[in-house]
């Protein structure tokens, strides 16, 4: 493979970095302007991914324009670290991949960011919720545009901060805060592998730079691809949400739902997915780093679809379903060249049914007094219909239903998994059936039946400045796919090394005959067992069944965090800590101590004394003396 | 050395090459102003002429020193004795310009109603008609300037010093005024008096040891001089014995300094009872001019004895940022807790010291050694540091100083500003990109990596990890904890305009370090080896 040209900015590409610089900027200026931008911050802040989007348009139309060779625009900033052989410049890529995802990242942002506006309306705290909105947007692209990977790593810790601030973002319910740390210290796992294999990298090729690395890539051992793959992927997991590290996804919808839309649905997780495919010269030297991605991918694609079925939290079902439709994307993108444009296609289509579905949550919970138990919920529809049409399509979408979006996307990827190995297929198909099963159970169980919702609740419509978000995303969600399929593969190709064929609208192939049936059962089984007719309890029932407790228990992620790591953490801290009780305060108030024997007090390093101090010393220096002597007959 | 003659009377005037040497002079001679001025000047005067003596001591020998710097003299100057070379000038800037911030805080007035953070009678015990009689009275000293321009004249020496005998000089030159400097603050008397007993005793032991090794190694090498120990070690034959267990020693006394595990356990409870201004100068300063010293000795003196003190550091910074991030986590005093926090830095420096990657062979000219990105990681752990126990001073409960982590929960909704900036240090010493933390952390971490301390380095990034939990404590705590209903509540009271400006700084140089560190790092790589 010939690594592609890369030109230099020109014209409106040496702008670009106002993509970034314009939601930044407004981030700090709410933040620093305090109460006073309390009446127009909110209208600042969402005019900043609005004119991000309108540049971002014009890039991509320029971008059409040029012929395929140099549809790849590199912008240096400056120089970040220039030492000796080390150079890493601060500068953006703006090609096929970046400005797919710059317009995916700023037309939903904008459109959430109107949605806020009625979605916080009564929050006392709307201009820091757009404050960090804002942060967030600029991260992501920062993200998505840098040219190397450690600008890419400060767009990853920055979308990670922003997302644990709005995960916090209500502090007054302790759980919030539980949740935000929780994704905090999870996606620190995430890092560890993103970090050493950036630290690989630089090894490696003594660059970070996409370019440079891609340039590289071919010369690596199969071993050393192997491991900086699986790095990258442990960092991809983290973000994500892909299993192991999914436990924080599920937790973060605590966060205000249209959060949960831009950042957990739409956007920062599929930034996993993103990296897997920017780094496809690596994984081009790896066949099992790639399948580790595959598998992983699969895991995740039934683990969450499980956790979907089992929830009555409609924000934790459609974050279930998140995490099984990220494991799609995952799965394409292990497959390599023939899955990368999918991948993309995927994720496209998915931030817009998705966000479209949050947000249809949202409007939900905004008419039921924030109620997010679908067992309170029923016979909606007539109260809010506008959100229930949009909902409704987000659901063909997600589904599959013939030529709404999901339906190209996703047959394209089980497609490419049956060409992988069956069982990859085969996985892939069930998860489609099960997607089905509880979307449906979801529809039913939020719109139809009988109304279960408390005395008091009175559900209606939301205002239109939240709708007509619910309404564009909508069309997204219908649409998307039938203007992309025939154009996304050819475009992304030459950015990613793809060889993902062409595929028409009305192409049907036999993986595609299969797969509507499939859809149509989990549809059909869930329409026979909480349709018409069907009583839902308001209390969750209780169940034997250990498939249910499973996916009501998120499928025992934090029990096995705890033990794996939280445990055995905790015990370490404790029992370095055991040598640490006293110190100063001891020393002069704890007079019973001196009783209690200076013995027992010497074996503590920190007790307060200084002769105990001082004999650490010693023996410290007999030690470093051994150490040596050994060295020495080593 | 020219042979001593009594009868020709030949001893040569020593040479000294005053113009390089000037801003230590500087220094010292604003300290001794300094001490005039405490006994001359009459007492209204004294704090605004003290504060004059030692700004115009520090701006001028900064001055100079970068004008030495930009000149490019290098050289081995006062026969011998000290190396004035790129690391040299490059300590000498940032040490003065960190004295200069914690003098900023030490100028501190307005927090204690109208009076600094030091008390008015140090000598009397704690609780006395004495001590009462001294409050009452409105008495105040200002000996703190020209004590701490002392120790930094002393600092200063410690890094440049190119033998045995004038390390130990500088050593003791930092150090006692640094012993009473630590039993000055005006509230919790006691346990800033202990601190000082305390830092005093295990500093003097620390100095016994460091002495003690330095007789082996003149015993074995015959020279104090850190290069003609370097000769010795090609050319000697001899058992080394001598060698090796002076080595010891005198890593350990330096190692006391920069405060590695196991001669840390000072660090806590002396940064704890020492008034915070001090214990900002003393975590910024002493660690800088200690690593400065270190990296000397052990690199120009004992680099061809690296294979013997190479997997001694190597356990040394495991176990140091070990301790320093684990038993950090548990923490309930907010100076205790940055206590071990410098003690973890002090880890991360170290795996810098133990690749001893060298520019050179091969490498491009002006490469991250060793030495370079020990110097960076300074800096940036030095301006968060410096801005963290300057805002210490700020969060307050009844009168005096806030330091239980208890009573901070909630600032950020009481303070918002505050607690940010404090929460931006936190995320320095994290590492999170975007601060000079980060591009410290890289840069210790690439150079231990050039160095072939590869599982070193990843095992640093493990525990950087979990270091991050510290910090994210901190912040969760201030942003996401309610006070509990019977703690106290600590607030943030306005500081004079010393204070704020000590705190920009911290502020605005945390940033720079982290979105623009080219030129300081440029810097870094230029003051390139010590020269031997």
């Amino acid at each position: 493979m010939t690594p592609l040209e890369v030109t230099q900015a020109t014209g409106l590409f040496s702008l670009s970095w106002l993509l970034i610089a314009i939601p930044g900027v407004i981030a700090a200026l709410l933040l620093v302007a305090g109460k006073v931008s309390n009446p127009w911050g909110h209208i600042l802040a969402t005019l900043a991914p609005i004119a991000s989007f309108v540049l971002a348009l014009l890039l991509f139309l320029q971008l059409l324009g040029r012929g395929v060779g140099d549809r790849s625009v590199n912008l240096k900033l400056y120089d970040w670290i220039a030492v000796g052989n080390w150079h890493i410049e601060a500068g953006l890529q703006i090609d096929q991949l970046s400005i797919i995802f710059a317009l995916l990242i700023t037309s939903v942002g904008s459109l959430i960011h109107i949605y806020s506006i009625g979605y916080m309306a009564h929050d006392p705290n709307r201009r820091r919720f757009f404050a960090y909105l804002n942060l967030f947007i600029a991260a992501m692209l920062l993200l998505v545009l840098a040219n190397n990977y450690f600008a890419l790593f400060v767009g990853w810790e920055g979308v990670g901060l922003a997302s644990y601030l709005l995960i916090g973002f209500w502090q007054d319910r302790p759980t919030a805060a539980t949740a935000a740390k929780k994704a905090f210290v999870v996606n620190r796992v995430g890092d560890l592998g993103m970090s050493v294999g950036i630290a690989f990298m630089l090894y490696l090729f003594g660059s970070v730079q996409f370019s440079d690395v891609n340039a590289g890539a071919a010369n690596m051992t199969f071993t050393q691809a192997t491991i900086l793959g699986l790095l990258l992927l442990l960092g991809a997991c983290g973000k994500s949400a892909q299993v192991p590290l999914q436990s924080w996804l599920l937790d973060a919808m605590e966060g205000p739902t249209p959060v949960s839309a831009l950042i957990h649905a739409a956007t920062m997780v599929t930034a996993g997915v993103y990296l897997i495919v920017r780094s496809h010269a690596i994984f081009a030297q790896t066949e099992t780093a790639a399948l580790v991605v595959s598998i992983i991918g699969t895991v995740t694609l039934l683990a969450g679809a499980w956790i979907g079925c089992s929830k009555d939290d409609i924000k934790k079902v459609l974050a279930g379903s998140t995490m099984s439709q990220i494991g799609y994307m995952m799965l394409a993108a292990g497959i390599g060249p023939a899955g990368y444009a999918f991948a993309i296609f995927h994720l496209v289509n998915h931030g817009f049914f998705k966000a479209n579905m949050f947000l249809g949550a949202g409007s939900v919970m905004h008419a039921t007094d924030d109620d997010v138990n679908m067992r309170h919920y029923g016979a909606l529809r007539k109260a809010l219909p506008i959100t229930f049409v949009t909902f409704g399509m987000g659901y063909l979408a997600i589904i599959g239903f013939p030529f709404l979006s999901g339906y190209f996307s996703k047959d394209h990827i089980v497609e490419a998994a049956f060409d992988r190995s069956w069982i990859l297929g085969v996985l892939a198909l069930i998860g489609a059936g099960v997607t089905a099963f509880y979307m449906t159970r979801l529809m039913i169980m939020t719109w139809f039946g009988r109304d279960r919702y408390a005395d008091g609740v009175h559900p209606h419509e939301s205002p239109l400045i939240m709708t007509v978000p619910l309404i564009l995303l909508a069309i997204g969600s219908v649409f998307a796919g039938l203007l992309l399929n025939d154009w996304i593969g050819g475009w992304l190709d030459p950015a990613v090394g793809g060889q993902s064929g062409h595929s028409g609208i009305f192409d049907f192939s036999l993986i595609g005959g299969i797969t509507l049936p499939v859809v149509a059962i989990g549809v059909v089984i869930a329409i026979l067992i909480f349709g018409r007719g069907r009583q839902i309890p308001v209390e969750q029932p209780a169940s034997r069944s250990p498939f249910t407790l499973a996916g009501r228990n998120d499928l025992y992620g934090d029990a096995i965090n705890e033990a794996v790591f939280m445990r055995p953490g905790i015990g370490l801290v404790e029992g370095v800590t055991k040598t640490d009780t006293g110190g100063v305060d001891g020393a002069i108030l704890g007079v019973s101590g001196i009783i209690a024997g200076v013995g027992a007090r010497l074996r503590r390093w920190q007790s307060g004394f200084v002769r105990s101090y001082a004999l650490t010393m010693i023996a410290g220096a007999f030690l470093v003396g051994i150490v040596v002597v050994l060295g020495r007959l080593a | 050395m020219p042979a001593l003659s009594l009868i020709g009377m030949d001893i040569p005037t020593p040479h000294i090459e005053y113009g390089l040497l000037m801003p230590f002079l500087m220094v010292v001679v604003a300290a001794c102003l300094g001490v005039l001025v405490e006994a001359l000047a009459p007492r209204p005067l004294r704090h605004s002429l003290q504060l004059l003596v030692a700004f115009l001591g520090i701006i001028l020998a900064l001055f100079v020193t970068i004008l030495n710097w930009a000149g490019g003299d290098k050289a081995i100057i006062a026969l011998g004795a000290l190396s004035i070379d790129g690391p040299t000038y490059f300590l000498w800037t940032v040490l003065l310009v960190f004295a200069g911030v914690s003098f900023l805080i030490f100028a501190e007035r307005r927090l204690e109603g109208n009076a600094s953070a030091f008390t008015p009678s140090a000598a009397a015990v704690p609780g006395s008609t004495g001590e009462q009689e001294a409050i009452e009275a409105r008495f105040e000293h200002t000996e703190v300037y020209p004590l701490a321009m002392f120790a930094l004249s002393g600092m200063m020496l410690f890094p440049a010093a190119n033998d045995l005998i004038m390390m130990f000089v500088g050593l003791e030159i930092l150090s006692l005024p640094l012993y009473l400097l630590c039993g000055l603050a005006r509230r919790r008397r006691l346990l800033s008096q202990e601190s000082a007993m305390k830092y005093f005793l295990l500093g003097s032991l620390s100095s016994a040891i460091f002495v003690y090794g330095m007789a082996l190694l003149y015993g074995f090498a015959g020279s104090f001089d850190l290069s003609a120990i370097s000769d010795s070690l090609q050319s000697s034959t001899q058992k080394d014995g001598l060698l090796l267990a002076g080595m010891t020693l005198v890593g350990v006394g330096l190692l006391f300094k920069v405060g590695a595990v196991p001669f840390h356990s000072w660090t806590p409870d002396v940064y704890q009872g020492a008034p915070t201004p001090i214990t900002g100068f003393m975590a910024t300063c002493t660690k800088i001019a200690a690593f400065g010293a270190l990296l000397r000795l052990f690199y120009v003196a004992l680099g061809g004895l690296r294979w013997d003190w190479q997997p001694v550091m190597l356990v040394v910074a495991l176990v140091t940022m070990f301790v320093g991030s684990v038993v950090g986590i548990a923490q309930t005093d907010l100076k205790r807790l940055l206590a071990y926090s410098s003690i973890g830095h002090a880890g991360f420096i170290l795996v810098a010291v133990t690749a001893a990657s060298q520019t050179g062979n091969g490498k491009p000219a002006d490469s991250l050694s060793s030495v370079s990105s020990a110097l960076f990681y300074l800096v940036a752990y030095s301006v968060a540091t410096i801005g963290a126990f300057a805002i210490i001073t700020m969060v307050r409960l009844r009168g005096g100083e806030s330091t239980s982590l208890a009573s901070w929960a909630g600032l950020g909704r009481r303070s918002p500003v505050t607690a940010a900036v404090f929460s931006l240090f936190m995320l320095s010493f994290a590492g999170i990109p975007l601060t000079g933390g980060f591009i410290g952390k890289w840069s210790v971490f690439a150079a231990g990596w050039a160095g072939g301390q590869q599982w070193l380095v990843v095992a640093a990034v493990v525990i950087s990890l979990i270091a991050a939990v510290i910090y994210l404590r901190v912040i969760v705590t201030m942003f996401f904890t309610e006070p509990k209903a019977d703690a106290p509540v600590a607030e943030v009271a306005r500081p004079g305009w010393t204070t704020l400006v000590a705190v920009g700084f911290g502020v605005v140089a945390t940033i720079v370090l982290g979105v623009y560190p080219g030129p300081v790092l440029d810097l870094a790589a230029s003051a390139g080896e010590f020269l031997r």
